[in-house]
C-alpha cells in the first residue's frame, strides 16, 4: 500500500484501532503517532495482548493461596508441590491458525505454550489438549480433526514431552471455528523461577533460537477479529513449527538458566518482538530499545515492521548482564542456534525501536502495556436463555430399545473412547506417566524418588455453559476438580482458556460475564485459585458464534502416588456404589442431544458445598486404600460411567438399581457431583461410615463380574455382552474420523 | 567376575529417550550410565552403548539418516567390532540400520499414524545376551511409540534373519500367537527386533525402558537390562 | 557455475507405499477413476556452485546414495539444471 492510499482511509483502522483509541493515543503521547508507533499500539492494545475486553472480569477470580508461588501476569503460574519443587502450568488457545492450517496451527500452539513454561525456568513434563470441532459426519471436520491431532503429535512427540490427557467434543457450531487449546506443565525448583521482566538498566536484550522470517505477520490482531468468507486475503502467512528447533532451544535455554546466566526471559509469541519486548519492559517499569538491524534474519528484504511483528516460531527474548553475552553465545553455538544482542534496557521508560541510529518509534512503554483502555462492554441476556430451558424430554416408552440407545451413546462422537487420538500422542516418554490417558485425570510421578503424584486434567462442557453460562462456568470448575479427586488428588490451582464469540455483541458479553462469575464462585468455594490463562474472543464464523467454552485446566496433588485411584473394575465380586445424588435431570444431556439434535433444558443443579465434600471424601478414601476403583459420572450419565469402568477392567457387571427417578434419568441423566466406585465386600461397612461422615448419599448398585453388562432398574432390563460394547466404544472414533 | 557394567547412553540433539534409558538402567542395575554427546570422537571402552529413542536430527529427511554421520558413530562401530554390546531402541534401531550395523530399514507405519501403546511381543530367541533372562516363547509387553516402525528388508535378507535365528522379537497377540499382518505397523514377518550375526548388536522398535518399573504399568523390560548386566558382570540384580 | 539440482526420491516399486495408497484411494473416491497407481516420494531441491554439470551430477548422486535416499527402500533421480 502506498502512503497515498494509507492517507485515504483512516490509517489507525489498518492497525485495528478505533477512532476513540487513536484519539486517546494522541492525548497520552501529546502528539500524533507515526506509522510504526500506530502499529505498536494496534498490536499492544489488541484484545489478544491487552485483554481490554476481559480484564475487568478477570479480576473476579481468586488468585492466592498458600500453594500459589506465582499467580497471573507472568509467563505461567507456579504452585508449590513440596520438596523444593514447583509446578508451572498454563493453557492457551490457537484457534484461528488451526482453522486455516490445522497441522501447523496446532503444532505451533503446542510450541508456544511449551516456551511459556520453560520461560519460567521449568522443564516441561507434560502436555494436555482441549479440542472442539464441528459435527464429525462432515469431511471438513474430519480433515481438521486429523490435521490437529497429527500436528499436536508431530510437535510434542518429536520434542519428547508426553501428551498425557485431554478432551475433545463435537458440535456443529464449531464447524468453521474449531478450538485448539494446549496446556503445558513443567517442573521448576522453587528458588529458580524466572520472570519475564526487563530489570537492570544497561542490561542487554538478546533474541535467541530461530532466525526471523516473514511468518504470521499480525497474528495478534488476526486473533482479535472474526473469521469470514470474505477476508481470505487478510489472513497472515501461516507460521510453521519446527519441533527439532524447539528441542534445541529448550535444552539451550534450560542450560543457560541452570548456569545462572539470565536475568529475565520471555517467549516470542503473537506480535513477536514487539509484544515480548514491550511486556518485559512494562513489567519492570523500565524502558528498552531494540535495533532491528541486529536481528538475525532468515530471508532478505524484510521491512522494519515485518521484523518487529514477525511471528517466526522457536525464538526467545532474554535480558542478560552484559558480561554474560559471550557465555550465552557459546551455549547457543553448541546447539547450533543464533543468539544476538539486539538492544538494551534503559532508564528512560521509553520503548524505542531503532534501525541503526535512526529512531523508528519511541513510545512510553507503560502506555503500550498498561494504558490500553479497559472496555466495559454492555450486556444483554439473550432470548434463548429462557426459551431453551423448556424442553420436551423423550419419554421412556419412546426410547425404543434401550440397549440400542445405550450402544449408540457409547459409540457416539462425544462419548466414544478417545484412544484413536491419544495413541497418536507419545504419552509415556519421560517415564513419569503413571496414570495414562483414558482415566479421569493423568497421574505423573515427581522427581527425586518422591512418593507424591501430580494429577492433571482439562475439562469443559460447553452445552451447559451455552444454556446457563453462570452454572455452566461453575460446573466446568467442579467437574475438573472432581476428575482430580477421582484419582485421589487434592486440586491445587487452575488455569483457564476462555473461548467466546465477539465481545462487542452484548449477548456474547453477557455469556462471558456470567460464565466468569460462575467460574469465580466455584473456584472460591472449592478453594482452587486461578494462576493464569488466556482469553480468546471473536470465535465466530460469518456472525455465528461458537458455544461459549471456558476450558479449565487443573493440577492436583496426591500425597502417595501408590494410593491413586483408577477407573477400572478390578475383581469379580466387588460391590459397586454411586456416591452423590441422582435427580430427575435430563436437561442439557448428551442423550437428549443424540436423540433430538437440540441443546435445551435446564442444566443440572450444582451444590458446591456437596461437591467439595465429595472431593474430600475421595481423597480420604484413596488415602485409606478403601476403594478399588473410582470414576467420575459425566456426559452420558450413570450407565456410561459404569460401562467405562467395566470396559477398562474387562469385567462385566450385574446391577440392580433402585433410585427414585425415571429410568431415562437414572441411566443417562447428568446429575452433578457423582462418582461410581467399587469396593471389596468386606469393606463396604467402612465405606458407608465414611460417606455418612461427609454427609454424602451412597447408593448400592450391584456387583462386578461376568461377561455382560447387565442392569435392571424399575421395569427396565439392559443386557449387552461386554465384548460388543468394547468394540463400539474403543474403535468407534477411529471409524468416524477416517478420511 | 566384575561387579560393574560401564554403560553409556548416546545423546543426539533430538534424542528424547536418553534420560529414560539411563533412568531405567539405573533403576534396574543400581548403576548410573554416562551420557555421551554425539560429537565425541573418542570413547572409553564402554561395555554397553545404548542408542536411545527420539528424533535424532528432527528426522525430517528420514529417521536416523543424519545421525549416521555423527562423529560418535565411528566409535560405536569400533566398539561393536570389538564385541562390546550395542542396544538400539526405536530411533536407535533406525540409526543402527542406517549405519549398517543391522540390516533392513523402517517404513512409515501401515496406517500412517504415530502409534503409542503397549504391545505384546514373543521372545523368539532367548539365547542372546540381551534376552537370556526370558523363558522360551515368553510373551511380554513393551510399549511402542513411533511413526516409522514398519520393518522392511529384501527377501534374501529376511531369509538370512530367519535361518540364522536373528529375529529376537515378533509382534504377537495377547495369547502369544504371531499372525501374518498382525503387527501394529506393517512390519515384515511381524519383526519387532533383530540382532547381528555376532550377537552383540540388538535393535528393536519397542521400548523396554518404558516398562522396567512396576509403577509405570509393568516391568517386562527389566529382564532385558538384567540379562545384559548379568552377561557383562556375572552378577545378578 | 550455479546449478539447480532436484533429487526425486521414491520408494522402490517392490516396497509397499501406504501414503501412495492413501492418495490413490482419495483420488478415486473423489471420482478420478482413471488413476492406476500413485507413489508418494520426496523432492529435494539444492542450489549448488561447482565447476561443471558433470561434477555436480557425480557428487549429488553420491550424496543421494549415502544420505538423501536409503537404498534399502528407495530409488532416486538426480536432475541438474544450469542456473543463469
Amino acid at each position: 500500500m502506498s502512503d497515498l492510499d494509507r492517507d485515504r482511509i483512516d490509517p489507525w483502522r489498518e492497525h485495528g484501532l478505533t477512532t476513540a483509541e487513536y484519539e486517546l493515543i494522541i492525548q497520552l503521547m501529546g502528539r500524533k503517532p507515526n506509522y510504526g508507533e500506530m502499529a505498536l499500539f494496534g498490536i499492544m492494545w489488541s484484545e489478544h495482548c491487552s485483554y481490554k475486553n476481559s480484564r475487568a472480569q478477570l479480576r473476579k477470580f481468586p488468585t492466592t493461596g498458600p500453594q500459589v508461588i506465582q499467580g497471573p501476569g507472568e509467563n505461567a503460574g507456579v504452585v508449590d508441590v513440596g520438596d523444593g519443587w514447583g509446578v508451572a502450568f498454563k493453557i492457551e488457545s490457537h484457534n484461528h491458525p488451526s482453522a486455516i492450517e490445522p497441522y501447523q496451527g496446532a503444532a505451533t500452539g503446542i510450541g508456544g505454550i511449551i516456551r511459556d513454561i520453560f520461560a519460567v525456568g521449568a522443564r516441561p513434563i507434560a502436555s494436555l489438549d482441549s479440542l472442539r470441532f464441528g459435527a464429525l459426519d462432515n469431511n471438513r471436520t474430519r480433515r481438521l480433526l486429523n490435521g490437529v491431532v497429527a500436528g499436536i503429535a508431530g510437535y510434542g512427540n518429536c520434542l519428547g514431552i508426553p501428551t498425557v490427557a485431554g478432551e475433545v467434543y463435537f458440535h456443529p457450531d464449531y464447524q468453521e471455528n474449531p478450538l485448539v487449546g494446549a496446556m503445558s506443565v513443567g517442573l521448576v525448583r522453587v528458588d529458580r523461577i524466572f520472570k519475564g521482566s526487563a530489570t537492570g538498566v544497561g542490561n542487554v536484550v538478546m533474541v535467541v533460537g530461530a532466525k526471523t522470517g516473514r511468518d504470521g505477520i499480525k497474528g495478534a490482531s488476526f486473533a482479535s477479529e472474526e473469521l469470514s468468507d470474505s477476508d481470505t486475503d487478510k489472513r497472515p502467512n501461516v507460521q510453521v513449527g519446527d519441533p527439532f528447533m524447539e528441542k534445541l532451544l529448550l535444552e539451550a535455554t534450560l542450560e543457560i538458566l541452570d548456569r545462572g546466566l539470565v536475568i529475565g526471559l520471555q517467549d516470542l509469541g503473537a506480535a513477536g518482538l514487539t509484544s515480548s519486548a514491550a511486556e518485559m519492559a512494562g513489567r519492570a517499569g523500565n524502558g528498552l530499545y531494540l535495533d532491528i538491524d541486529k536481528v538475525p534474519l532468515r530471508e532478505e528484504g524484510l521491512t522494519p515492521w515485518e521484523i518487529m511483528l514477525s511471528e517466526s516460531q522457536e525464538r526467545m527474548l532474554l535480558v542478560v548482564d552484559p558480561i554474560r553475552v559471550g557465555d550465552i553465545q557459546a551455549v547457543f553455538d553448541k546447539w547450533d542456534l543464533d543468539a544476538a544482542a539486539i538492544g538494551e534496557v534503559t532508564g528512560d521508560g521509553y520503548f524505542t525501536v531503532r534501525k541503526g541510529q535512526e529512531i523508528l518509534a519511541r513510545v512510553p512503554a507503560g502506555l503500550l502495556t498498561d494504558q490500553a483502555p479497559v472496555n466495559f462492554r454492555s450486556v444483554r441476556e439473550p432470548a434463548y436463555f429462557k426459551e431453551k430451558k423448556k424442553a420436551d424430554f423423550i419419554c421412556e416408552h419412546e426410547y425404543g430399545d434401550v440397549a440400542e440407545l445405550f450402544k449408540r451413546l457409547l459409540a457416539s462422537p462425544n462419548l466414544a473412547s478417545r484412544r484413536w487420538i491419544y495413541e497418536q500422542y507419545d504419552h509415556m516418554v519421560g517415564l513419569n506417566t503413571v496414570g495414562r490417558p483414558g482415566g479421569d485425570a493423568a497421574v505423573l510421578r515427581l522427581p527425586g524418588g518422591s512418593r507424591k503424584g501430580l494429577a492433571l486434567t482439562v475439562d469443559c462442557n460447553s452445552r451447559y455453559v451455552y444454556l446457563n453460562p453462570r452454572l455452566g462456568g461453575a460446573i466446568a470448575v467442579a467437574e475438573a476438580a472432581r476428575n482430580l479427586a477421582a484419582v485421589g488428588a487434592r486440586p491445587l490451582a487452575l488455569t483457564n482458556c476462555l473461548n467466546f464469540g465477539n465481545p462487542e455483541n452484548p449477548e456474547i458479553y453477557w455469556q462471558f460475564v456470567q460464565a466468569t462469575d460462575g467460574l469465580a464462585e466455584a473456584a472460591r468455594i472449592l478453594d482452587i485459585p486461578v494462576t493464569g490463562g488466556n482469553v480468546s474472543f471473536y470465535n465466530e464464523y460469518n456472525g455465528r458464534p461458537i458455544p461459549p467454552t471456558p476450558t479449565i485446566g487443573m493440577v492436583g496433588l496426591l500425597d502417595e502416588i501408590e494410593n491413586r485411584l483408577t477407573v477400572d473394575f478390578k475383581v469379580s465380586g466387588d460391590l459397586i456404589f454411586v456416591v452423590g445424588k441422582t435427580r430427575e435431570e435430563l436437561g442439557a444431556s448428551e442423550v437428549h442431544y443424540l436423540l433430538t439434535g437440540r441443546d435445551e433444558g435446564e442444566v443440572p443443579e450444582l451444590d458446591l458445598a456437596l461437591a467439595l465434600r465429595l472431593n474430600q471424601f475421595l481423597v480420604v478414601a484413596a488415602g485409606r486404600k478403601l476403594l478399588r476403583s473410582a470414576h467420575d459420572v459425566a456426559e452420558g450419565g450413570l450407565a456410561v460411567a459404569l460401562a467405562e469402568s467395566a470396559l477398562a477392567g474387562g469385567l462385566g457387571v450385574d446391577l440392580k438399581i433402585e433410585l427414585d427417578v425415571s429410568p431415562p434419568a437414572l441411566l443417562f441423566g447428568e446429575s452433578q457431583s457423582r462418582v461410581v466406585i467399587s469396593v471389596r465386600p468386606d469393606r463396604s461397612g467402612e465405606l458407608e461410615t465414611l460417606a455418612r461422615s461427609f454427609a454424602l448419599p451412597l447408593t448400592y448398585l450391584g456387583v462386578v463380574g461376568g461377561r455382560d453388562f447387565r442392569l435392571v432398574a424399575g421395569g427396565l432390563a439392559l443386557v449387552v455382552p461386554l465384548a460388543e460394547l468394547a468394540d463400539l466404544h474403543q474403535n468407534s472414533l477411529a471409524r468416524l474420523a477416517a478420511l | 567376575m566384575r561387579g560393574r557394567a560401564v554403560a553409556a547412553v548416546l545423546v543426539f540433539p533430538g534424542s528424547n529417550c536418553d534420560r529414560d534409558c539411563a533412568r531405567a538402567w539405573e533403576a534396574v542395575t543400581g548403576q548410573a550410565a554416562d551420557f555421551v554427546w554425539h560429537k565425541e570422537t573418542r570413547l572409553p571402552d564402554y561395555d554397553l552403548l545404548i542408542l536411545p529413542g527420539g528424533f535424532s536430527f528432527g528426522d525430517y529427511l528420514r529417521c536416523g539418516a543424519i545421525a549416521r554421520f555423527s562423529p560418535v558413530i565411528a566409535e560405536v562401530k569400533r566398539l561393536a567390532d570389538r564385541g562390546h554390546y550395542v542396544l538400539g531402541i526405536c530411533n536407535g534401531f533406525q540409526i543402527l540400520t542406517e549405519v549398517g550395523l543391522l540390516p533392513g530399514a523402517m517404513r512409515r507405519n501401515r496406517d500412517l499414524l504415530f502409534i503409542c501403546r503397549d504391545v505384546y511381543l514373543r521372545v523368539e530367541n532367548i539365547r542372546t545376551d540381551f534376552t537370556c533372562g526370558y523363558s522360551t516363547g515368553a510373551i511380554i509387553s513393551y510399549p511402542i511409540a513411533h511413526g516409522d516402525g514398519g520393518f522392511s528388508i529384501d527377501s534374501r535378507g529376511l531369509r538370512e534373519l530367519q535361518d540364522k535365528d536373528r529375529i529376537v522379537f515378533r509382534y504377537a497377540g495377547p495369547d502369544g500367537r504371531v499372525v501374518a499382518g498382525g503387527s501394529p505397523n506393517g512390519s515384515l514377518d511381524e519383526i519387532a527386533g533383530i540382532i547381528n550375526g555376532r550377537g552383540n548388536v540388538l535393535g528393536l522398535m519397542p521400548h523396554p525402558e518404558r516398562l522396567a518399573e512396576a509403577i509405570l504399568g509393568g516391568d517386562d523390560g527389566r529382564v532385558m537390562f538384567q540379562s545384559i548386566f548379568q552377561t557383562i558382570t556375572g552378577a545378578t540384580v | 557455475m550455479k546449478f539447480r539440482v532436484q533429487v526425486a526420491v521414491l520408494l522402490k516399486k517392490s516396497v509397499l507405499d501406504p501414503q501412495g495408497a492413501a492418495v490413490e484411494r482419495a483420488l478415486k473416491s473423489h471420482g478420478y477413476e482413471g488413476i492406476k497407481a500413485v507413489r508418494v516420494g520426496k523432492l529435494i531441491e539444492l542450489e549448488v556452485e561447482d565447476e561443471s554439470r558433470c561434477e555436480v551430477k557425480t557428487k549429488v548422486t553420491a550424496w543421494a546414495d549415502q544420505l538423501l535416499a536409503n537404498p534399502v527402500l528407495e530409488t532416486f533421480d538426480v536432475i541438474v539444471e544450469p542456473q543463469l
